[in-house]
């Protein structure tokens, strides 16, 4: 059963992350991702300095909130002239560094472990359950990461066409009246909340793994954004089942073993997509010159 | 405070940290011009499975051995890098964050691998990751200081090849240079200063060390020397600082805290840089804006006079 | 020039003091016209002159330091409909997983309000519009696999699926084909049959004369602007690219030939 609700876990963050991945790496921010999934460390101490508790709803709130802090930072800073690998790298090392601090100041107060905001800790996932009128209805970080889920598909599903043109032209998208900049919030504010969601489990440096890994390998895979949704989602859930079978047989860490899945699959992609393949492509080219030579 | 100047241990961190933030800031210094400031972050990640590696073949806690390592894993992540984004429509920031993930997710693999088997002591593996600055001994500071003075020596006698290839490689070719030695060297450098700020500071903030002096340096001049040694000094800076008020308090860690000087200082040369800062723009634009009402439909003479205007600021 | 509307028809664009500043000194400064209905219009100027960043200002993408912009007399945010756009080629990333069809399709979303998908509807319109600028056999390709001139007749066959009455083309010739200028210039003219306006960025100055009605010519600021016979003369040429071009000696002034210009 352990196993099951692992495996659930995993399917459930890799999908969350797997649908907003699609859209960060075609707007050029796979490392506005990464920033976000380090610098909600503080927004969670904080929440949790000020309403006490371990409850996800505040966690989730303040790391919402400081997902926005970041991505408004990270752009005020481009606004006046940073280079934009430079601004993001400033703001997520300066708001992790706060959160250390928080943390570090609140040693007695906080049970937060920073090996645990790392790494991750999936494995323990079973034993937070949620129990409704006595009877246990599954783990806490499955309702927590099933409703997360359920709020990006529906938004994704409902703006669909907005979210598509803002990534491709934003200057179109604009110029007909769409609010390219509250797009660009809102998709921020999905990805902290997906983040958050996850770090429980897999940790923050990999969720980046899986915000980025299986989108960059459908994306080699088709030239359909909405299949590329739908692979990267596919993608994303065979990484987490085959990842759990695999630090099974290796007794290591799931998450560890779940992006090693990915990168597996991603390298496969990279060296033989039927269309973008290194090696179809090469393959190709000798035939075609070949043929040319008879 | 005054402990700061008796207490031989602090003493050594504070020079500890001095030295790191000096030569990360120089080296950072190149990075970023080769818009490359994330490209610590990534080494800084890829160098776990290559410290694990390492530790597992020799089976001791040694610097040397980890450095090693570090340099090998981020030399195959660098090329990794290169060879997603030169044969594949994948953009270089997700290139970066593939490489970045996947080594760290196989560096916790084998981290548990460690963990799980019988590699005898290997309790200050992980921490290692996060890094003590606090419990610096004379030892680590030696080979701080070493290595300190080996990347400032190299940033020095390769100066103009590095200035070249940071402005222009296309060109740096033209002249016969090797830029792809000099480009792996560049990065040999940086994955020097990057494992030996792991240990200081830990895997995440690391990357802080080569950014933020860079990037502050950048308001003030537009001279790459000057702008090399004010990196290396604003690096230097906040190492001191940063060690200066976690001294004075008891429980926090000195790398967050030089971290946090370094982004104050960014912050200040944002906001006050003389040509580039974001008030001098702020009061050119409004100046800009002020004279164009009063002119109203003047047509050279906004141009002129705000020129005159800098010249007298 | 502000109340040039004598005939009483309402202009279809109208700009009255668009002054635009990226730093210090305006790049645009007090730019006001009045276009007539129906007509194509080449907007020409040396590199840097500001043309590109006037329609961008012009269509809200860049932020304006004074100026204000009326579409058929209304201000131009109630009116986004009437507009369409064709953004400079190179603004967008050709790598993305989408094909020629879908991208013209996206020229509807603006009508398609808040929450409607595209449906066969938009399809039929989409492929219509692709057959217009011939790329109908390339509906399903994906758009990095288009040549230049093919992937500017997508960004035109987008424009005609947001069916507007005025139009904005940010140098719709650069780069493309001969068959791709011809399939554009035959475009330009059928849009102009159906009474439609067209303000074209435009830098090929030997073709001027012979694609515009009007002629907009800007330096920074708005140099001339009328029918191409009276405003495309040399001495108003050499006002606006000051001096940099080479004519062929012994021209009458009023109707040069140029052989050489400082554009690309």
């Amino acid at each position: 059963m352990s196993g099951f609700w692992i495996m659930l876990t995993g399917a459930l963050v890799a999908s969350c992350c797997g649908i907003l991945g699609c859209f960060l790496i075609l707007r050029r921010m796979a490392l506005v991702g990464d920033a976000i999934s380090h610098s909600v460390l503080p927004g969670i101490v904080i929440a949790f300095l000020i309403s006490g508790s371990r409850d996800s709803f505040f966690m989730l709130f303040g790391a919402a909130i400081i997902g926005f802090v970041t991505v408004f930072l990270i752009q005020m800073f481009q606004n006046s002239g940073v280079q934009s690998d430079a601004s993001i790298g400033v703001v997520f090392t300066s708001l992790f560094a706060v959160g250390v601090l928080l943390v570090s100041l609140n040693a007695k107060h906080v049970d937060l472990d920073l090996d645990c905001v790392l790494y991750g800790e999936i494995a323990y996932v079973q034993w937070n359950q949620i129990s409704v009128a006595g009877m246990e209805i599954g783990p806490k970080a499955v309702w927590l990461l099933g409703i997360t889920l359920f709020i990006i598909v529906a938004i994704i599903a409902l703006f669909y066409k907005q979210f598509k043109l803002c990534a491709f032209d934003p200057a179109l998208a604009a110029a007909i009246g769409i609010p390219v900049a509250l797009f660009h919030y809102v998709l921020m504010g999905l990805v902290s909340m997906a983040t958050v969601s996850s770090f429980e489990s897999v940790g923050a440096i990999l969720v980046v793994g899986l915000l980025i890994v299986p989108p960059a390998t459908a994306y080699l895979l088709t030239d359909r954004l909405g299949m590329m949704i739908v692979l990267s989602l596919i993608i994303g859930v065979i990484s987490s089942v085959a990842g759990y079978y695999t630090a099974a047989a290796l007794d290591a860490s799931i998450a560890g073993c779940m992006v090693c899945v990915a990168g597996v699959l991603f390298l496969f992609a990279f060296l033989f997509s039927p269309t973008h393949g290194l090696v179809t492509r090469k393959l190709r080219q000798r035939t075609t010159a070949t043929r040319e030579a008879y | 405070m005054l402990n700061l100047f008796t207490d031989p241990n602090l003493q050594w961190i504070l020079i500890g940290s001095m030295l790191l933030g000096l030569s990360t800031g120089i080296i950072g210094t190149f990075a970023y011009l080769r818009k490359q400031s994330l490209i610590g972050d990534t080494l800084a990640h890829a160098a776990l499975p290559g410290i694990c590696i390492a530790f597992m073949l020799s089976g001791v806690k040694s610097v040397g051995y980890f450095m090693i390592g570090a340099i090998v894993a981020g030399m195959i992540a660098t090329l990794g890098i290169s060879w997603i984004t030169r044969h594949s429509r994948i953009k270089p920031d997700a290139a970066m964050g593939i490489v970045l993930s996947v080594f760290f997710g196989l560096g916790i693999v084998l981290l548990t691998q460690i963990q799980h088997s019988s590699y005898g002591n290997q309790s200050g593996l992980d921490k290692f990751l996060f890094g003590q600055a606090a419990s610096m001994t004379s030892n680590d500071v030696y080979t701080m200081m070493g290595v300190a003075i080996l990347l400032i020596v190299a940033c020095a006698l390769l100066f103009k090849e590095f200035k070249l290839i940071s402005f222009d490689s296309g060109y740096a070719r033209g002249l016969g240079f090797s830029v792809a030695t000099l480009e792996q060297l560049l990065l040999w450098l940086v994955t020097i200063a990057v494992v030996v700020g792991i240990q200081a500071v830990g895997v995440v903030l690391v990357a802080a060390l080569l950014i933020t002096p860079a990037v502050s340096a950048r308001y003030w001049t537009d001279r790459l020397g000057v702008m090399t040694i004010l990196s290396g000094i604003f690096g230097a800076l906040s190492g001191a600082i940063g060690t200066w008020i976690s001294a004075g308090t008891a429980s926090l860690p000195t790398g967050p805290l030089s971290v946090l000087t370094a982004t104050a200082l960014f912050v200040g040369s944002v906001l006050f840089g003389p040509r580039r800062g974001v008030v001098a723009k702020l009061i050119r634009r409004y100046t800009a804006k002020r004279e164009w009402a009063a002119e109203g439909k003047g047509k050279a003479g906004a141009a002129s006079s705000a020129k005159e205007r800098e010249v007298s600021a | 020039m502000a109340t040039s509307s004598t005939s009483g028809i309402i202009s279809p664009l109208s700009v009255t003091n668009m002054t635009v500043a990226y730093q210090k000194n305006p790049v645009v400064r007090n730019v006001s016209f009045e276009v007539n209905e129906g007509e194509l219009i080449g907007i020409i100027g040396p590199n840097g002159a500001g043309k590109s960043t006037l329609i961008k200002a012009i269509l809200g993408l860049q932020p304006a330091l004074t100026g204000q912009t009326l579409v058929y007399g209304k201000p131009y945010k109630t009116q986004r409909k009437l507009v369409g756009y064709v953004p400079q080629r190179e603004s967008v990333d050709w790598d993305f997983p989408t094909n020629a069809l879908d991208v013209v399709m996206m020229g509807r979303y603006g009508h398609l309000g808040l929450l409607r998908r595209p449906g066969a509807k938009e399809k039929a319109i989409g492929m219509e519009c692709l057959a217009k600028v011939g790329m109908a056999d390339f509906a399903g390709r994906q758009i990095s696999q288009l040549s230049g001139g093919q992937q500017q007749r997508v960004f035109l066959a987008r424009a005609l699926a947001q069916d507007a009455t005025l139009y904005f083309m940010d140098e719709p010739f650069a780069g493309v084909d001969a068959a791709t200028e011809k399939a554009i210039i035959t475009l330009l003219n059928e849009l102009k049959r159906q009474g439609k306006t067209v303000l074209v960025v435009h830098h090929d100055l030997a073709t001027v004369e012979q694609y515009f009605d009007s002629v907009m010519l800007i330096n920074g600021e708005l140099i001339a602007f009328g029918p191409t016979g009276t405003t495309f003369t040399e001495r108003r040429l050499q006002e606006a690219y000051g001096g940099r071009l080479t004519f062929l000696k012994g021209n009458p002034s009023d109707e040069p030939l140029i052989v050489a210009g400082t554009g690309r």
